[in-house]
Formats: structure tokens, sequence, C-alpha cells
């Protein structure tokens, strides 16, 4: 026998540390820990209401199962989109200025330029090899 | 008190403290650590509420899978090791935080304790055991559980397309007229 007024009350602490957690960050990832102890605060109290007795259907359990798969799926996205943001601009700070130009001038753009990519006609890579042979046959006389 | 109950309440001591350290450490990949710690004697709490099913679950998807993501995703947005301060937000925000989260506390306690108040489960002779919540799950509820298995399968799509958008935009930026006049350049010779 279990008094059910001990994990409803951990699931109340819960999703309060949860909100703590969610607006005393700046980290992107972080934030998302916080989103996740509100949904386990969520789980904690639907096991806990199922397991009242004369709980139909199994919703309890069943339901904890169901907001544990959303959970995934909403957590893969979540890091998909701070992995882009990341790459975009260099940090998951969620307080930074955001950058809102319309024209990104990335300043990786004109190293990436000078370098031979994959989408050039391969005609360029076989002139650059031309240009190279002969100082290696140079090297190779002296 | 009963024995389940002192058992109840020292799991759930650790999953709460670890869920604020989580929350309040300095150091980013700690969080993360505590986090699992957390979830993890969650997982216990469930079993002491005899739910074997859904422990096993929260062990599988959110200790195994949940937790080792957030690691990836600090480990491929360089997470600084050691004490950094700005991960949080400034003092008054997190004052404001602070007292929201409590907010949130004492509303939900207030409006739950009353709810669970003198309520208790017989856990010796359980009322759903994990043949039952099978029986539920296939057959009153098939269709949303056949609904999450496309909502996974966008999810997946979805975390891809979002990362190939961005491939693509970066690949179209470089559209410039260098690049159209030195692969132009060595065809027109040719031709």
């Amino acid at each position: 026998m279990i008094h059910l007024s001990l994990p409803a009350a951990l699931a109340a602490l819960l999703a309060g540390i949860g909100v703590y957690g969610v607006l005393a960050r700046r980290n992107a990832v972080l934030v998302l820990i916080g989103v996740e102890l509100i949904l386990n605060a969520a789980n904690l109290l639907l096991v806990t209401a199922g397991s009242r007795p004369g709980a139909p259907l199994s919703a309890g359990p069943v339901l904890t199962l169901f907001v544990i798969t959303i959970a995934a799926a909403e957590i893969t996205v979540a890091l998909a989109i701070i992995l882009v943001m990341f790459r975009r601009t260099g940090h998951i700070d969620l307080t930074a200025v955001p950058d809102l130009t319309d024209d990104p001038d990335e300043p990786t753009d004109d190293g990436r330029a000078d370098l031979p990519g994959p989408n050039d006609p391969p005609e360029a890579s076989e002139a650059a090899d031309a240009r190279r042979e002969p100082a290696a046959a140079g090297e190779g006389v002296s | 008190m009963t024995t389940r109950d002192l058992v109840f309440t020292a799991v759930g001591a650790v999953t709460a403290l670890s869920a604020l350290l989580s929350v309040t450490t300095k150091q980013v990949v700690h969080a993360a650590l505590w986090l699992l710690v957390s979830l993890g004697s969650l997982a216990g709490a469930y079993l002491v509420l005899g739910q074997e099913l859904v422990g096993l679950v929260q062990l599988l998807v959110y200790v195994g899978a949940i937790v080792v993501l957030v690691l990836f995703a600090l480990m491929l947005t360089r997470a600084p090791i050691g004490p950094h301060a700005e991960i949080d937000t400034p003092a008054w925000q997190r004052v404001a935080g602070a007292l929201l989260g409590a907010a949130t506390t004492t509303l939900l306690a207030s409006l739950l304790l009353p709810l669970f108040a003198g309520a208790t489960a017989d856990l010796d002779t359980p009322t759903t055991t994990t043949p039952q919540v099978a029986q539920a799950v296939f057959g009153t509820w098939v269709w949303p559980f056949e609904l999450l298995s496309v909502l996974l399968l966008v999810a997946l799509v979805g975390a891809f397309a979002v990362s190939r958008l961005v491939l693509h935009r970066e690949g179209a930026d470089p559209v410039s007229p260098r690049r159209t006049v030195t692969s132009d350049a060595p065809a027109g010779g040719r031709g």
C-alpha cells in the first residue's frame, strides 16, 4: 500500500524545478533539459492517477507511454533545430540579439570559393593539375 | 507510513535533488549527467508505484536515448568544459524564474494534494498489470498508438529535412561571379 499524495507532491516539485530550468538558462540545450523535467512531472502525475483503484482503460500507464514517445519525437526535432542554429550563428545563446539581415555574408564564403568544390566541372581540376605538373617535374630535375 | 512510502520518499528525494542540481549547476555536461540520474531514479519511482513497463520504457527511451542525444548535442555545439557562468541568465531573471517555479509548485501542490489526500493504491493486488496494459494498448488505444508511429516517422524526416534545408542553402549561397567565371573559362577555351 502506498499513499498517493507522495508522488503527487513529487510531480508538483518536478514541474516547479523544470519551470525554473527553462527560465534560468541561456544555453538552448539546457532549456530543453528543463522542458524534459516538466514532461516527466506530467508522466509521474499520469502514473499516479492511473494507479488509483478503479482507473478505467489502463489510461495512466498507456498515456505515459504515449507521452514518452512524443517527448522523444519532440527532442529529436528540437536538437536538429539547435544544431542548425549553431551552424548558422556559431552559438546557441537564446538571449543573444538575433541576426536578421536578409543577405548573410558568411566569412567562410571567400575561403570556400578558392577551393575546388565538388560542384566544379572536372576540367577545372584537370587544368589545375596541368599547372602543377611542370613545377613538380622541375623539382625532380633539380 | 508503509514500507513503500519510505522507499518512494527516498527515491523521490534523489529525483528531486538531482533535478535541482541539473538546473542549477554551472557545468554544462554535469547538467546532462544530473538529468540522467534524475530520470533514472524516476524510473525507480515508477517501479515502486507498481508500473514495471513504464519504468523500463523510461529507462530505455529517456536514459538510453534522450540523454544520449542531449550529450551528443552538447558535444556538437562545443559545450565548454568546466564551470561557465555564461550558461545562466542574469541574476534578476533567475530570481524571477525561482519565484515562478515556486509559484508553480505551490499551485500544483495546493491543487493535487487535496485531490490525492487519503488516496492509497494497494499494490499487492495491482489493478493494472503489464498484460492489461498491453491489451489496452492494442485494443482500446490502438489508433493513437498507430498515429504515434506516424508521428515518429514525421519527426525523423523532419529532423533530417531541417538539416538538409540549411545544407541546400549553404550550397546555393556561393553562386558568386567568381565561381561561374572559373568554371566557365576552361570549358570556353576547349570549345
